[in-house]
C-alpha cells in the first residue's frame, strides 16, 4: 500500500500534536476554517469529530459541541459536502473521529469510499471492536486507504495490546487515563508507570497520548516516551470562547 | 392454598437449560449474537469489564453456592415463586383460558428485582464494592437499591433530570435504601441518558465498580445474564402450568417489550419450543406514526446503541432519537438484540399498543380481577381486544408489575 499522510507524518523526527474537534461547532460552517488555521498554526494531525446524539465515551465538553453541532445542522453527507475541497487549501493528515452508528447507517464502504475521495486518511471509530473490525470492514478501510486507530487504555493487557499493535498499521492511540474525554487533567505516577509500560513494550506502532492534555505541560509529560499527544476537550473550550479565531494562539501555547 | 415447596420439587425436574446455550437457536451464541443482533460495541475503556464478566458469567452461575443463595433470596426475600393465576372472568370476557403470572407480587413489586438480586451476587464475587445503575422511571433503581442495602454496597443510580422530576416518589425510595441519585443532565435528560451516564461512570471507575444493567441490553454479555437471571419466571410458568394443566407449555406467552427483560425472561424457556407462540407487546404511544411513539420494531432500524447492535429508533443519519410512551418503563428507543431477532425472524408476534388503549385494559384488569397493573404491564393485556384467541388456548400474560407507581398517571388520565 502507498504510504498515506499520517504514516509519512509519524516518520518525521519531531513529536507530534494532534488535535480535536467537532465538525460544524462552534458554528456550522467553521468546519473549513478551523482546519485551515490549525495547519497554518503548525498542527501536525487533525481529527475531525463526526458528531453524535450519543457519545458514551465523552465528557460533557465534547457531548455539548456535538450537541451544538446536531442542532446547528451537521450531518454525514454535509460533513463531506463541506471537506469536498479541502485538498486544494491543505496538506495535513486528516482524521475522522467518531462513533460507529451514524457510519454504519451511511454504509461502512460508502463512507469509506467518501474519505478517500474527499482526502480523509483514518479513522477513529471507538466503538467498533477490533474482532468485529478484522472480521467485517479490515480490507474495505485498505481497500479505500484508510488508516484505522485502536485506542488502548492503562487497563489494557500486554496480550491485547499486542493483537492491537499487530492490527493498526499508523499509530496507537493511547488513553492516558481510565476516564471519559476531558475529566481529567495532568499526570500522576500512575500514568507515569502506564506510559514507560507500554514504552517498554517496543511496539511497531507509534503511540499518541489522549485524554488529560490541555496545555504545554501536559503536553510534555505526556509525549516523554510517547510519540506525539492529542488536545480535544481543552481546544473545544478555546472554541466555545474565542470562536473559530486566535487559533494560532492557542496551538503556540501548547508548544 | 398451594404449598410453594411442591413447585420447587417440580421445578428440579426441568432440564437445566443453563449449558445448552449452543444447540439453541434463539438464544445468545458464545459472542453475544442473536441472529445478526447482539455483540459488544464497546470502546475500548469498557473492554476488560465485560471481557471479565464475559469470561466468568455463566460460571459463576453454574456455582452451586451462587444458585442456593440465589434461589434463597428469590424465595425467601422477593417471595417467589410467584403465582401463576387463572384469571377466570378476565377470560370469561374473551373467551379463551388466560393465566397471569404474577410478577407484581414480588419484593419491589416488578421482575426488575429478579435481575438485580443475581447481579448483586455477581458483583460480589468479582469483588466489587460499588454499584452503578440506570433507571427510567425508576424501578429498575429502586430493585438495585434495594438489594445494596440488603447487602451493604454503596449504589448510585442515573436518573435523566425529567425523569427525577416526574418520578418523585421512587427518588425518595431509592434515598430511604440509602442510595444516592444522579441526575444525568445530557441529551435528552431520560432513561436513554441515564444509561449513557451510567456507561461513562463505569469507564471512569473501572476496577471496583459493577454496572446493574436493568434490561437484556447493553453488550455481551448482558442480553444474555440478565435473561438467564429472569428466566425464572418461565421456568416457574412451565412447572405450575403442568400442576394446573397438566402440561408444561402454554399456547401463548404475552410480555410488553420496552428494553425487553420481562419479555426475554417470559419466554426464556419456550424460545425453542415453536408451539408456544411468543407475544410482544410494544408501547404505540400516540400512534405509530405519530411520532410520539416507542414501537421499535415498527420504527428502528439495525443500529449500535449502548454497545449493543440492535432494531433502533433514529434518524437516518444515525443519531438516536427520543422515544415516548406513558409509560416511563417502555420509552427506550431500542430492544433487546434477543427481540431484534424474535421480529426479525418471525418466531415472535409483534403487537404495539397505543396510550389509550394500555390505559383502557390497565382499568379493565382492575374492575375485572382486582388487581391494578402497572402501565407497563397493561400494554400486554391491551392486545385482548385485538388479537382473537380460540377457547382452548391457554394464554399466559406475564404482570410484569404493579400499578402503585403510576397512580398519578392514572388519575390524570380517568380524571379519578
Amino acid at each position: 500500500m502507498k504510504q498515506n499522510r499520517i504514516q509519512k507524518k509519524l516518520q518525521e523526527d519531531k513529536k507530534l500534536l494532534s488535535i480535536y474537534f467537532t465538525a460544524g461547532y462552534p458554528n456550522l460552517d467553521d468546519t473549513v476554517k478551523v482546519i485551515q488555521d490549525l495547519e497554518e498554526s503548525g498542527v501536525d494531525l487533525i481529527e475531525i469529530g463526526l458528531p453524535f446524539s450519543d457519545p458514551l465515551a465523552d465528557g460533557p465538553t465534547i457531548q455539548d459541541s456535538s450537541t451544538k453541532a446536531l442542532n446547528n445542522g451537521m450531518h454525514t453527507e454535509l460533513l463531506f459536502e463541506q471537506l469536498a475541497a479541502i485538498r486544494k487549501t491543505v496538506s495535513i493528515p486528516l482524521i475522522i473521529m467518531g462513533y460507529f452508528n451514524p457510519v454504519f447507517q451511511y454504509g461502512v464502504e460508502a463512507f469509506c469510499e467518501k474519505c478517500k475521495e474527499v482526502g480523509i486518511d483514518g479513522l477513529i471509530l471507538p466503538d467498533l471492536p477490533l474482532d468485529v473490525y478484522q472480521e467485517e470492514y479490515e480490507s474495505i478501510f485498505k481497500e479505500y486507504g484508510l488508516i484505522n486507530v485502536f485506542l488502548i487504555t492503562p487497563q489494557t493487557s500486554d496480550a491485547r495490546i499486542k493483537a492491537i499493535d499487530e492490527a493498526s498499521d499508523g499509530f496507537i492511540y493511547m488513553v492516558s487515563s481510565a476516564s471519559t474525554t476531558g475529566a481529567k487533567t495532568g499526570f500522576g505516577e500512575v500514568q507515569k508507570s502506564y506510559f514507560d509500560r507500554i514504552a517498554n513494550m517496543q511496539l511497531k506502532n507509534p503511540q499518541i497520548v489522549g485524554f488529560g492534555i490541555s496545555n504545554s505541560q501536559t503536553f510534555d509529560q505526556a509525549t516523554t516516551k510517547a510519540k506525539g499527544a492529542i488536545i480535544g476537550s481543552a481546544f473545544i473550550k478555546h472554541l466555545t470562547e474565542h470562536g473559530p479565531e486566535k487559533i494560532a494562539d492557542f496551538v503556540q501555547g501548547i508548544r | 392454598m398451594r404449598n410453594p415447596l411442591s413447585i420447587e420439587v417440580k421445578l428440579k425436574k426441568i432440564p437445566a437449560y443453563v449449558g445448552m446455550t449452543k444447540i439453541m437457536s434463539y438464544h445468545a451464541n458464545e459472542k453475544g449474537y442473536y441472529g445478526e443482533f447482539g455483540g459488544a460495541f464497546i470502546p475500548e475503556m469498557l473492554y476488560p469489564n465485560c471481557e471479565e464478566l464475559r469470561q466468568k458469567y455463566i460460571q459463576i452461575m453454574e456455582e452451586p453456592s451462587f444458585k442456593e443463595e440465589f434461589d434463597q433470596l428469590l424465595k425467601d426475600y422477593v417471595g417467589r415463586p410467584s403465582p401463576l393465576y387463572f384469571a377466570e372472568r378476565l377470560s370469561n370476557k374473551y373467551n379463551t383460558k388466560i393465566y397471569l403470572k404474577r410478577e407484581d407480587l414480588n419484593h419491589t413489586g416488578a421482575h426488575k428485582v429478579n435481575n438485580t438480586i443475581g447481579q448483586i451476587l455477581m458483583a460480589k464475587r468479582l469483588g466489587k464494592n460499588r454499584i452503578i445503575a440506570e433507571t427510567g422511571a425508576g424501578q429498575h433503581g429502586v430493585a438495585t437499591a434495594t438489594v445494596c442495602a440488603l447487602m451493604g454496597i454503596e449504589c448510585v443510580v442515573y436518573m435523566g433530570e425529567i425523569d427525577i422530576a416526574r418520578q418523585a416518589p421512587n427518588v425518595a425510595r431509592m434515598k430511604m435504601l440509602g442510595a444516592e441519585v444522579r441526575p444525568a443532565l445530557s441529551g435528552s435528560k431520560t432513561l436513554k441518558d441515564a444509561t449513557n451516564e451510567a456507561i461513562r461512570d463505569w469507564i471512569n471507575n473501572p476496577v471496583d465498580t459493577h454496572y446493574i444493567i436493568g434490561s437484556v441490553v447493553g453488550p455481551h454479555p448482558y442480553p444474555d445474564m440478565v435473561a438467564r437471571f429472569q428466566s425464572v419466571i418461565s421456568e416457574e410458568i412451565k412447572a405450575q402450568l403442568l400442576e394446573k394443566e397438566g402440561r408444561e407449555n402454554p399456547d401463548y406467552v404475552v410480555a410488553c417489550v420496552g428494553g425487553g427483560s420481562n419479555a426475554a425472561g417470559a419466554y426464556y424457556h419456550f424460545l425453542d419450543t415453536p408451539e408456544v407462540g411468543i407475544i410482544a407487546v410494544e408501547a404505540a404511544g400516540k400512534g405509530i406514526h405519530s411520532g410520539e411513539s416507542a414501537a421499535t420494531s415498527a420504527l428502528g432500524k439495525v443500529g449500535i446503541i449502548h454497545g449493543s447492535k440492535t432494531l433502533l429508533m433514529q434518524t437516518d443519519d444515525g443519531q438516536i432519537t427520543e422515544p415516548y410512551s406513558i409509560s416511563a418503563g417502555l420509552d427506550y428507543p431500542g430492544v433487546g438484540p434477543l427481540h431484534a431477532h424474535l421480529f426479525k425472524s418471525g418466531r415472535g408476534e409483534f403487537i404495539s399498543i397505543t396510550d389509550d388503549d394500555a390505559m383502557k385494559a390497565g382499568m379493565e384488569l382492575s374492575k375485572l380481577e382486582g388487581i391494578i397493573p402497572a402501565i407497563e404491564s397493561s400494554h400486554a393485556f391491551a392486545i385482548l381486544e385485538q388479537r382473537k384467541f380460540n377457547p382452548s388456548d391457554i394464554v399466559v400474560i406475564n404482570l410484569s408489575g404493579r400499578g402503585d407507581k403510576d397512580l398519578q398517571n392514572y388519575i390524570d388520565y380517568f380524571k379519578l
